[in-house]
């Protein structure tokens, strides 16, 4: 349905954008996250034809789209597109808005459709509201509406949900997913919130400096990150230091652990591993004791910042159950459950 | 707005007091105020209970339709001419980038520099029988008089091209705002849509600029319907010119101000307009965030012919006739340019200067009024007596010269009862009649500006400095005067240069041989002395200069924001 390759965009020589290359299947929802700045609105707008391909090349249903020579405009490349500021036309009552891209069917499809997608949306009877009587979550489904009202085969969505309320946006993010589905409609979103991209997406690139770092799951992002980065990036975590000994053995504060036999780290390179909080579990009978440093409430779990009794003085996050509460200062025992070893060069 | 509790405190009222702020000298201060600068267009609607039936019949059988068709299709005229002109020129500069587009934004507003009567007396000196182009034309093609026929601009259409020349910017200045606050994701939006850039146009960047479109047509049509000077000069009869008539030919004054009144219920229902599109305009643009369209860069012959096409209006609104006037203030120089010129400069500066501080004066007293209660009746009374600048001038001239020699009479005769002298005529034989009309009508320029400034001052400023331990006094001079010296400023410049400028009020009001620059132009222009008119007329465009500039540097300083053409 959609595919990149090597997709690059400039700004006035400046990069914004460097050898992007991804594919979406058909009803595919793909995300891309990143730091503002990190070039994935960028991909968007040269997916919309809003930007020029520098290099590279994108496909739309197989057909190519766009590379250095080639620039299909907006119009005829058909893809649909939600903007953070929604754009709905203020002039317009929601009905009209909805029916502004149907203008080639007959005024009664053009009232069936918009009907039917207000019914879709969850806002029924609201045709002749006009946009700046709607609350933001309200226009954003408007928005939705108008963009898949003449059934799209591919949805771009800028931030849709960056002007709501944190609360609004996991919602929204949910519901938008469902829809979307329902609709069978392929759709790349833009955001800098992983909740919502892992509320909404199939599959997630991270990107960093107009790079894409990884393409995968949310799981496999979490869990398989395939650069610092996006380990940093996505979830909550620590890197231990780590060498590996002449057993072939990653050794560290932690204990040590078997390796990957491809690895290509050297003997005694300087290494790094990721641990999550919730490889660490907290084990009153455990030998490996750990001072409190601090503690947050998340509920049904409390997330405790650590410190190793040890002579670096490692710090190390560690999610337990909210029964054991524990004081700053304390000295708690913890256990290592590694489940992945992902291991990268230190810096 | 909110009101600043301590400040209403210090002055010992009680903001929820219903009973005392009928009573709050606030109130009372703002009323009479108030009450004054209405009274003259008060009294000329009150003059509609007193009919004159024998002058209305013989208006009604001769000139009266003249008048109501010339004042209609004037207005009407010029407001279809500079929704044509300022629309396309306005999209023309915010969506396209091209050579000279830069000082283009600055020399598009100069024509507002130029007063209609002024632009009028030079076109007539060009385009007359006598002036160069037709001389011109006879001498090349050997043409005798009446052999060809030449369009005369002494004419009803000739009137509606110099007023729309020198009112074009209104509509301009209010679609480019328009056009350029558009946020560029609503063209792309439409682009994915699958519209064209026809749809675009049509559906979508019209539609959404029409109201701005409306509302600077609509200021542009209260002006035709103000105006006097031209259409005295090309010997129209309209509302304005039969008001004159009808007040010093046939010495009526109550039917003067009937028709004065007939005049102003027009200008009414165009405030409605304005004000309904201003309303508009204000919904459609609010909350939109995302950045503005980025103009389309044009390269060779489109930029070039685009910049011809833009600097056309300049061309002919300001350029042409500002070297007319030179050229003819240089032959006249040695004739004009003498004390009595002096004299006129130091009147007309003088007066001016009087009036912008009177109507900045009270522009500071009405928006701490406004600020400091809560008392929707003030809101109401401040918000209508600055509705005084759609008023024409003549009809609150009339209206002014009717009340204050009534006023005048009534002093007189108590003085000559009590103290068996005459005061003479204090009120409408002085410069105050003048003053107050000015006030009336300039009013609503200082006051958006001093709101403006005000609304830059956050009440929570106010409790900030409270809080660290700063007396009211010490707020007003810290916080208050620096923060509104700017808008001071640009109040009491905008109203100066407006009251050089104003002609109809000022033939009226003004006391016995008081000359202005304005008045002496257009005297000397009605005795066909066009080339000695030149000089006073250049100085009343030179300073008016200075306002467009300042204009274009506020505009260039942040992106026209719409509430700043908040009157």
């Amino acid at each position: 349905m959609l595919m990149l390759n090597d997709l690059s965009v400039t700004y006035q020589n400046k990069v914004a954008v460097q050898g992007v290359s991804l594919a979406l299947a058909k009803g595919q929802i793909g995300c891309l996250l990143g730091p503002s700045g990190c070039g994935k609105t960028s991909v968007l707008r040269a997916i919309a034809g809003f930007e020029q391909a520098a290099a590279g090349s994108i496909f739309l249903r197989d057909h190519k789209v766009a590379d250095e020579n080639i620039n299909l405009s907006t119009t005829e490349r058909k893809v649909a597109v939600v903007f953070q500021d929604y754009a709905l036309f203020p002039h317009f009552t929601v009905a009209q808005n909805i029916a502004f891209g149907l203008h080639q069917s007959s005024k009664a499809q053009q009232h069936r459709r918009v009907s039917e997608l207000l019914e879709l949306v969850g806002l029924p009877g609201l045709q002749n509201a006009y946009p700046h009587g709607l609350s933001g979550g309200q226009q954003q489904r408007i928005a939705l509406a108008r963009a898949i009202a003449s059934k799209p085969d591919l949805l771009l969505l800028d931030e849709p949900f960056s002007s709501l309320d944190r609360e609004l946006r996991e919602e929204l993010a949910k519901e938008l997913r469902v829809i979307l589905k329902h609709e069978n409609t392929t759709a790349l979103m833009v955001t800098h919130d992983q909740h919502e991209a892992f509320a909404m997406a199939d599959v997630i690139g991270v990107m960093q400096h107009g790079q894409l770092l990884q393409w995968a799951t949310a799981y496999t992002l979490y869990h398989q990150p395939a650069a610092r980065f996006v380990a940093d990036f996505i979830g909550d975590g620590v890197f231990m230091a780590a060498t590996v000994n002449e057993d072939g053995l990653l050794a560290s504060q932690l204990g040590t652990f078997a390796m990957d036999k491809g690895h290509q780290f050297a003997p005694d390179q300087p290494l790094t591993f990721l641990v999550r909080p919730d490889d660490i579990v907290h084990d009153d009978d455990s030998h490996t004791r750990a001072q409190v440093i601090d503690w947050a409430f998340r509920g049904s779990h409390i997330l405790y910042d650590l410190m190793l009794q040890n002579a670096q003085q490692d710090r190390v996050l560690c999610l337990a159950l909210s029964h054991h509460h524990h004081q700053v200062g304390e000295l708690i025992g913890i256990r290592l459950d590694l489940q992945h070893l992902i291991v990268f060069a230190a810096d | 707005m909110k009101t600043n509790s301590w400040f209403s405190q210090r002055l010992g009222q009680s903001p929820d007091g219903k009973a005392s702020r009928w009573l709050s000298p606030w109130f009372i201060g703002i009323a009479l105020c108030c009450l004054l600068l209405a009274a003259p267009v008060i009294l000329v609607f009150a003059s509609l209970v007193l009919p004159q039936t024998a002058i209305w019949q013989h208006l009604y059988d001769t000139v009266l339709s003249d008048y109501i068709f010339n004042s209609l299709a004037l207005a009407f005229g010029v407001g279809l001419c500079v929704i044509l002109i300022g629309t396309p020129l306005a999209w023309c500069m915010a969506r396209y980038e091209f050579v000279g587009r830069k000082p283009l934004q600055v020399l598009i507003l100069l024509p507002m520099a130029m007063p209609a009567y002024i632009i009028a007396y030079t076109y007539t000196g060009l385009l007359d029988f006598a002036g160069p182009i037709q001389s011109f034309l006879r001498q090349q093609f050997a043409w005798q008089y009446q052999d060809y026929y030449f369009p005369g601009i002494r004419s009803l259409p000739g009137a509606i091209l110099m007023l729309s020349l020198v009112l074009y910017p209104y509509v301009y200045m209010l679609a480019r705002t328009a056009f350029s606050e558009m946020p560029s994701s609503l063209e792309e939006v439409s682009k994915s849509l699958g519209a064209s850039s026809q749809r675009f146009l049509f559906k979508v960047v019209l539609p959404l600029a029409r109201p701005a479109i409306l509302m600077g047509t609509a200021l542009a049509m209260m002006e035709a319907f103000a105006d006097y000077g031209t259409v005295q000069y090309f010997g129209i009869s309209t509302f304005t010119t039969g008001i004159f008539r009808t007040w010093f030919g046939l010495g009526n004054g109550i039917a003067a101000a009937q028709l004065a009144a007939m005049l102003t219920s027009f200008v009414v229902l165009l405030l409605f307009l304005e004000h309904f599109s201003r309303r508009k305009v204000r919904y459609y643009f609010q909350g939109q965030k995302s950045a503005p369209m980025t103009r389309v860069k044009l390269t060779g012959w489109q930029a070039w012919s685009m910049a011809s096409l833009c600097f056309l209006p300049v061309l002919l609104g300001f350029i042409i006739p500002a070297l007319q006037l030179v050229s003819w203030a240089v032959d006249s120089f040695h004739r004009q340019f003498n004390g009595a010129f002096f004299t006129l400069i130091w009147n007309s500066f003088a007066l001016a200067a009087v009036a912008s501080i009177s109507a900045v004066t009270l522009a500071l007293l009405f928006s701490y009024a406004k600020r400091l209660n809560q008392f929707k009746m003030i809101h109401g009374l401040v918000n209508m007596v600055s509705l005084g600048y759609a008023i024409p001038g003549t009809v609150v001239a009339i209206g002014a010269l009717i009340t204050l020699s009534w006023l005048d009479f009534r002093v007189n005769e108590f003085t000559e009862y009590w103290f068996a002298s005459s005061v003479g005529l204090i009120f409408s034989g002085t410069l105050f009649a003048l003053i107050l009309v000015y006030c009336t009508r300039f009013l609503a320029v200082a006051l958006h500006n001093i709101d403006t400034g005000m609304a830059r001052i956050k009440p929570s400023m106010d409790e900030a400095a409270l809080s660290l331990g700063h007396s009211p006094m010490s707020i007003l001079k810290n916080v208050h005067i620096p923060l509104l010296k700017t808008s001071v400023l640009s109040a009491l410049l905008l109203v100066f240069v407006d009251v050089l400028k104003e002609l109809p009020a000022t033939l009226v009001l003004r006391p016995f041989n008081f000359n202005t620059l304005a008045v002496r132009t257009f005297e000397l222009a009605s005795d066909e002395r066009l080339i000695d008119a030149a000089l006073p007329a250049l100085a009343i465009v030179l300073v008016g200069i200075i306002p467009v500039i300042l204009l274009t540097k506020m505009t260039e300083s942040k992106p026209v924001e719409l509430a700043k053409m908040e009157k």
